[in-house]
């Protein structure tokens, strides 16, 4: 019976399958931690007795909470707000407490938690990935099984290196063609939330499959996977090949020598069989695709930025999108002006990204209105980043360049967008407030933020290139 | 964990579709390490105007949502992110139901462990709730029924080990204990993931 690469990596981590009654337990290889979502996980530890069983492969950092100018991080100028402070005192307690390796503030191997699993080869092919945070799926790009847990189930982990699941649908999104120059992975990804919509994965892992994604290298990948779950999918897969074994080799924790040999034997077992059946299917053209914009409240609401925000007649909750954004149906989004841009998050962070968005800005200067910043999604992206000058373009073209992590992306650091301000964000939320309260946030790419941020309006990227 | 059987209770309506873990609980209130007191930042933005003050117009700024122990909501309710902090601030606030069309995965998951019911319905169930707002319902979950005020009983899905657990007073985690023997064994036939 042929299988789907889910099937496969579900069916080798079960240690006990589902039944009617009980759903299956799942062994986990890799549970990534932060501030945020573990403190009450750690006090359930601690009030049941009970202790973290494979510290081996439990990895915690600091990102969302954490501030990003260089002398709060580094300066002992104490994190943005206390309660932020006690949140970053309290994960270095459980860690030293529980002996969990924790990369802190001052640690060059930080980062936000689903760019450093990958950039240090502990994200790999087969393996089952957990968080807390919804943003796992990023590492499905690997072909690892990943997937955002809430806090009760990173106790479970904790506990157990287990987890209590019901086995999902699968649903194969083909993409046919490759991108056209000016269109990235995200306005890829961007596209398929649009036309699959935000609740369009629920109960089901993705794979994208097909020569446009073949053809995307492994950031652009985890771009992709890392927006599954705006689609309302946990999780997001993409087939392991030579891409992805190239990326592997040679990073700091990748398996080596004849282990590496047996590890890339296995990996090359797990793409999808011939004939396996997914559930559902969804198939579209990457070539046919231009730059992507939000123009809503949720990350289904998007359309080529050559379009203009749709007309939906007797459709109370669009007009209260709209009314928020302070857009009207009918309203071109090219030569919006924009107030803020950044460029950065577990989305577009990566040192790909800023290339792209450097490329673009080389030589030029940002809009007067214009207040731009850009966060490396990890401490090594940003010592690769500033090994190139990337820091140097972007700080001479007007733009902040900060120490790492998930920054504008959340509005919980000190980084922030004022009410009723327009923001072009690499994020992957345009949700009411997701940057701040009154906040008004527009997806797009990392070209397309930099585009926009040199004309100080909503920008098509390939207008520069 | 209380056992949970039966809710009998007033509904608040929200009927907006794709209401999102931020709206639910927005994100600057994450700086928590407890898990108690989030109910007054519940939905903060949309029940509070920028200076602090209720706006008058938000369903649970109106008395008759005082009590309420059940929300309908549109479709899609509690997508986007995982933090459990969104059913902790729900139900903190008082509730001890949602009922949608549809319930984001994460979001549900993470109801089931607090004791917050995720209950999904057919759209006829859900226009007549969002239709008659004051009208009581009651929740069976031994029976998984949701009775409406107009006679109409309606069954719900639940996971059944979920209900086990939320009718029992015991948490999931006492049930992953018992298999660590399994889990051992486990362990040592996979050294080399």
């Amino acid at each position: 019976m042929p299988k789907t690469m889910f099937q496969k990596v579900w069916e080798q981590h079960e240690v006990a399958p589902e039944t009617a009654d009980t759903p299956a337990v799942l062994f986990i290889d890799l549970h990534l931690i932060h501030e945020v979502t573990t403190p009450q996980a750690f006090d359930v530890l601690r009030r049941r007795g009970l202790s973290v069983r494979r510290t081996d492969l439990t990895l915690a950092t600091m990102d969302h909470s954490t501030p990003t100018r260089t002398e709060q991080v580094f300066g002992g100028v104490p994190v943005v707000a206390t309660a932020a402070a006690r949140q970053v005192q309290q994960l270095e307690r459980n860690c030293s407490e529980a002996g969990i390796e924790l990369l802190n503030m001052r640690s060059e191997l930080r980062g936000i938690v689903h760019i450093i699993g990958p950039e240090l080869g502990l994200t790999r092919p087969g393996r089952t990935i957990v968080c807390g945070d919804s943003h796992t799926s990023t590492h499905g790009a690997f072909g690892a099984l990943a997937f955002g847990i809430g806090t009760t189930e990173v106790g479970h982990v904790f506990a157990t290196q287990c987890i209590l699941q019901r086995k999902p649908a699968t649903f194969a999104i083909n993409v046919n063609q490759k991108l056209q120059r000016g269109v990235t992975a995200k306005d890829l990804v961007l596209a398929i939330i649009g036309q699959i919509g935000v609740e369009g994965g629920t109960g089901h892992v993705l794979e994208y499959r097909g020569e446009g994604i073949r053809a995307l290298n492994m950031e652009e990948r985890m771009t992709v996977c890392n927006m599954s779950i705006e689609a309302g999918a946990r999780a997001g897969m993409i087939a392991p090949d030579e891409t992805t074994f190239g990326y592997l080799a040679d990073r700091p924790r990748s398996p080596s020598g004849a282990a590496w040999e047996r590890a890339v034997e296995r990996w090359r077992a797990l793409p999808t069989d011939p004939g396996a059946r997914f559930d559902r299917e969804h198939t579209l053209d990457a070539s046919l695709l231009e730059p992507m914009i939000s123009y809503g409240t949720h990350p289904g609401m998007v359309i080529p930025i050559t379009g203009s925000v749709p007309n939906r007649k007797d459709d109370p909750v669009f007009d209260k999108a709209l009314a928020y954004m302070g857009f009207h149906a009918g309203q071109a989004l090219r030569d919006q002006p924009v107030n803020v841009v950044f460029i950065g998050s577990c989305t577009n962070g990566r040192l790909g990204d800023l290339r792209g968005a450097a490329q673009l800005l080389r030589g030029h200067k940002i809009a007067g209105n214009v207040r731009m910043l850009v966060v490396p999604g990890s401490q090594q992206v940003k010592a690769a980043a500033e090994a190139e000058g990337l820091d140097r373009i972007f700080i001479d073209a007007g733009a902040d360049w900060r120490e790492s992590g998930c920054s504008m992306c959340i509005g919980m650091n000190g980084d922030t967008v004022a009410r009723g301000e327009y923001s072009v964000s690499t994020s992957n939320r345009n949700f009411e407030g997701r940057q701040g309260a009154g906040a008004r946030t527009l997806l797009a790419s990392p070209l397309t933020a930099a585009a926009s941020a040199i004309r100080g309006r909503v920008t098509d990227p390939r207008e520069f290139l | 964990m209380d056992r949970i059987t039966t809710i009998h209770s007033r509904p608040a309506v929200l009927p907006a579709s794709n209401i999102d873990t931020d709206q639910i609980i927005p994100a600057r209130f994450l700086t928590t390490t407890t898990r108690l007191g989030l109910g007054k930042q519940l939905f903060s933005d949309w029940r509070y105007g920028p200076d602090g003050s209720p706006k008058a117009e938000f369903v649970l700024n109106r008395p008759e949502a005082a009590g309420c122990q059940v929300l309908v909501a549109g479709r899609n309710f509690g997508c986007g992110s995982s933090r459990e902090h969104a059913p902790w601030a729900l139900l903190d606030y008082g509730f001890r139901a949602v009922i949608s069309t549809e319930i984001a995965d994460i979001f549900r998951n993470n109801s089931l462990m607090n004791g917050l019911l995720p209950i999904v319905v057919d759209e006829a169930t859900s226009d007549w709730l969002l239709e008659n707002p004051g009208s009581e319902v009651t929740i069976d979950l031994a029976a998984t029924t949701l009775q409406l005020a107009n006679g109409v009983s309606v069954n719900f899905p639940i996971d059944p080990f979920a209900r086990f657990c939320l009718l029992n007073g015991v948490d999931e985690l006492g049930f992953l204990l018992q298999q660590q023997a399994r889990i051992a064994d486990y362990e040592a036939r996979h050294q080399d993931q």
